[in-house]
């Protein structure tokens, strides 16, 4: 039988709908990348050394936003998350939370996008799950992905590890991410060009984990709460100062624009595809010179160094000449956006 | 090119002026900027660091959401909690502590709640929703006042008989002049809040400088106006003027906006408002004409009435707001009152002053001192 064009109930009965939406959809989708066989859950071969494993929900609104959708963000985030502990990204799984009447061909693009992540990362999707909620208890569809990675011997990347001398770089402009999907929100809209800048890192990083393992001292993406919020957790880690550049820090015009029609700060403004570098400053030229020569990271620059005066306390040197401090925003800034 | 503008090279000038002249001055002078967007550029420009040690600037009462007694974050719970009804409010307001509850509570506890940039928002839920009752809260200052008088108007237009306003609506200047009739407060000079001065003009600010003999400069929200803005009143200061100029010219013209002042003349009328810290100022407030009452959420839903409210003995919001202490002088600030678990509105609002002192001000001994100073 053929697929309906909405998802029913019905196709996350365990029956024989739940065959067709796997074998018609699903499996076609990711035949090159899937362990088979579907057992119950999936015996994998891992590579000697320690092992990297995260889990993440999302639950963007809206599914398509400008730049990506819920199944790149999905595949994305995971990714990077493994990334940041200096693992390569080895199995992915997936959950789905499907709202009845989520329309089918909104469900293929969706995979469809998630699949061409791992491909082209090789990351092999291990195992999966789908439900379907009935009509109002989600919006449209939520994905949990959890991801296992081999931590690259020589890389310790954890946030505790900066030190004062030490830089900070990001890998390019920030906030692009929040202000797209906001601009595409319900009730909001504006007219950007801008797009969410979500991208999987492992290409953009896997150099410099080669290459430059003992430079990197810490690695975070900046996602939820933004580089205020990261900065401000490897300032506690450490245990040391940060002061950032106002002036250094890498942000679109049409982002500064909403930021500051919206109320917002940049600095607090969700990322899906940038990463926090916190080095040696010996290898500072080094590091850009590697990331800039790759697309990901054309833009990188150095923001901000490490201190050791009010340790745990960020400030930013802003583009007037003057001081403030940076801190990790509060309450709800802009819900949903991963 | 995505890098950050620098600073124009007129802001070294003004800011070498303004220390000269506050040199010759003598005495250190406190100039209030009345409106929390002021309050919060300030803070995140780092303009505090930058300003001589003799310059104070102090917050007023220029945030709508820290004005907005408790009682009328009670009567919107009270709304929230009746059977089909939607609160529609901006975002700011869902944490500001009620008497017992607040929004954001009620909204974990299943009332329906939900948040709009604007007020039109609540039309089109209207629309699409008939068999639900959807509130909007209107706050703010004169700002705000046309984007939700065009909404009554429209909601009338089209008859939608399901959505209504509970009207907190507040004008700048009669607080101004409640303000300035505390003996406690000594000033000696205001800078006046630039978008409100788009839609009113300089002129409803003479009396402050003709009765009061206080400097005003409507200024601009860049650093660079800030501090032009500054400078400004400190010359006049310097010259023994009390005038009122315009720093801000690329939006404030004389007369303001009279299109957008008449279009809300005719859909609210003034009324006497209960102000946080300020307490009741007659005329400060605005009330929906008796022909729009079919829109007024106070009259449709006399039930959720509520007696004034009991506000948190050591919250001192109310004097924050009137700038007689700096938000380090409340016992609650920091320790008991944080953004994530506010006690008053000036810490919740994202131009309250005590979050931006939370935020922005509290650095390491010795970073900064600046903003400290009483």
């Amino acid at each position: 039988m053929g697929l309906t064009d909405r998802i029913l109930l019905a196709h996350g009965s365990g029956g024989r709908q739940s065959q067709d939406l796997l074998q018609q959809l699903i499996i076609p989708l990711f035949k090159d990348i899937l362990l088979t066989p579907l057992d119950d859950s999936a015996c994998l071969s891992l590579p000697a050394g320690q092992t990297a494993f995260t889990t993440d929900s999302y639950v963007v609104d809206p599914l398509f936003f400008p730049g990506g959708d819920i199944g790149r963000l999905a595949a994305c985030g995971t990714i990077n998350d493994l990334v940041m502990q200096g693992g390569k990204p080895l199995f992915l799984s997936l959950g789905l939370i499907i709202e009845e009447g989520l329309p089918t061909t909104d469900l293929q693009r969706i995979l469809e996008s998630l699949a061409a992540v791992l491909q082209d990362n090789e990351v092999r999707l291990a195992t999966g799950d789908t439900k379907v909620v009935q009509r109002g208890q989600a919006n449209g569809l939520y994905i949990n992905t959890a991801g296992i990675g081999r931590c690259l011997p020589g890389v310790d990347t954890s946030s505790s590890n900066a030190r004062p001398g030490d830089e900070v770089i990001v890998t390019g402009t920030i906030g692009d991410h929040g202000v797209a999907v906001l601009s595409h929100r319900q009730g909001v809209r504006f007219e950007t060009e801008l797009t969410s800048d979500v991208a999987p890192l492992w290409a953009l990083l896997k150099p410099v984990f080669e290459h430059h393992p003992a430079a990197l001292h810490v690695l975070r993406d900046p996602t939820r709460g933004g580089v205020a919020a990261a900065v401000c957790d490897i300032a506690r880690a450490s245990n040391v100062g940060v002061v950032l550049n106002e002036r250094s820090l890498p942000i679109r015009a049409e982002v500064r624009g909403a930021c500051s029609l919206f109320g917002l700060d940049p600095l607090d403004v969700a990322n899906e595809g940038k990463a926090l570098v916190v080095c040696n400053p010996k290898e500072t030229p080094t590091l850009l010179e590697a990331l800039r020569s790759h697309p990901l990271g054309q833009q990188a620059a150095v923001i901000g160094s490490v201190v050791a005066e009010s340790p745990g306390l960020v400030r930013l040197r802003t583009r007037a000449g003057g001081e403030r401090l940076v801190d990790l925003p509060a309450g709800e800034l802009l819900p949903r956006i991963c | 090119m995505t890098v950050s503008p620098a600073p124009s090279p007129g802001l070294k000038a003004q800011l070498l002026e303004m220390h000269q002249l506050a040199r010759q001055f003598g005495r250190p002078v406190k100039y209030m900027e009345v409106c929390g967007t002021h309050t919060m550029a300030a803070f995140r420009s780092g303009l505090r660091t930058l300003l001589p040690e003799s310059i104070s600037l102090l917050s007023g009462p220029g945030c709508p959401v820290c004005v907005t007694p408790a009682d009328f974050i009670d009567q919107a719970v009270a709304l929230a909690r009746l059977q089909d009804v939607v609160i529609v409010t901006f975002g700011d307001l869902l944490r500001v502590p009620g008497s017992r509850s607040s929004l954001e509570r009620e909204r974990a506890g299943g009332a329906e709640v939900r948040v709009a940039y604007s007020p039109l928002d609540a039309l089109a839920w209207a629309a699409q929703e008939p068999q639900r009752r959807f509130v909007f809260l209107a706050i703010g200052f004169e700002t705000t006042i046309p984007a939700i008088a065009v909404s009554v108007l429209q909601a009338a237009e089209r008859r939608l008989d399901n959505v209504s306003f509970l009207c907190a609506l507040k004008l700048m200047p009669p607080a101004l002049a409640a303000l300035l009739r505390s003996p406690a407060l000594k000033l000696d000079g205001l800078l006046c809040p630039g978008h409100v001065s788009v839609m009113i003009g300089p002129e409803p600010y003479a009396f402050l400088a003709k009765s009061h003999h206080l400097p005003c400069v409507v200024a601009g929200f860049e650093p660079g106006d800030m501090v032009a803005g500054v400078l400004m009143l400190l010359r006049q200061s310097c010259g023994h003027r009390a005038e009122v100029e315009i720093q801000y010219h690329r939006s404030v013209k004389p007369g303001g906006l009279l299109r957008a002042r008449q279009l809300w003349e005719s859909v609210f009328e003034p009324s006497p408002s209960r102000w946080r810290g300020l307490g009741w100022i007659p005329e400060s407030g605005l009330k929906l004409r008796p022909e729009f009452s079919a829109w007024d959420a106070d009259r449709l839903y006399p039930e959720t009435q509520v007696p004034a409210a009991v506000e948190n003995p050591a919250c001192r919001c109310g004097e924050v707001l009137q700038a007689l202490v700096l938000p380090g002088q409340c016992p609650l600030f920091a320790s008991g009152c944080t953004p994530e678990e506010p006690q008053g509105p000036c810490m919740v609002s994202s131009e309250g002053t005590c979050a931006a002192y939370y935020r922005y001000g509290r650095m390491a001994s010795g970073a900064s001192a600046a903003p400290e100073r009483a």
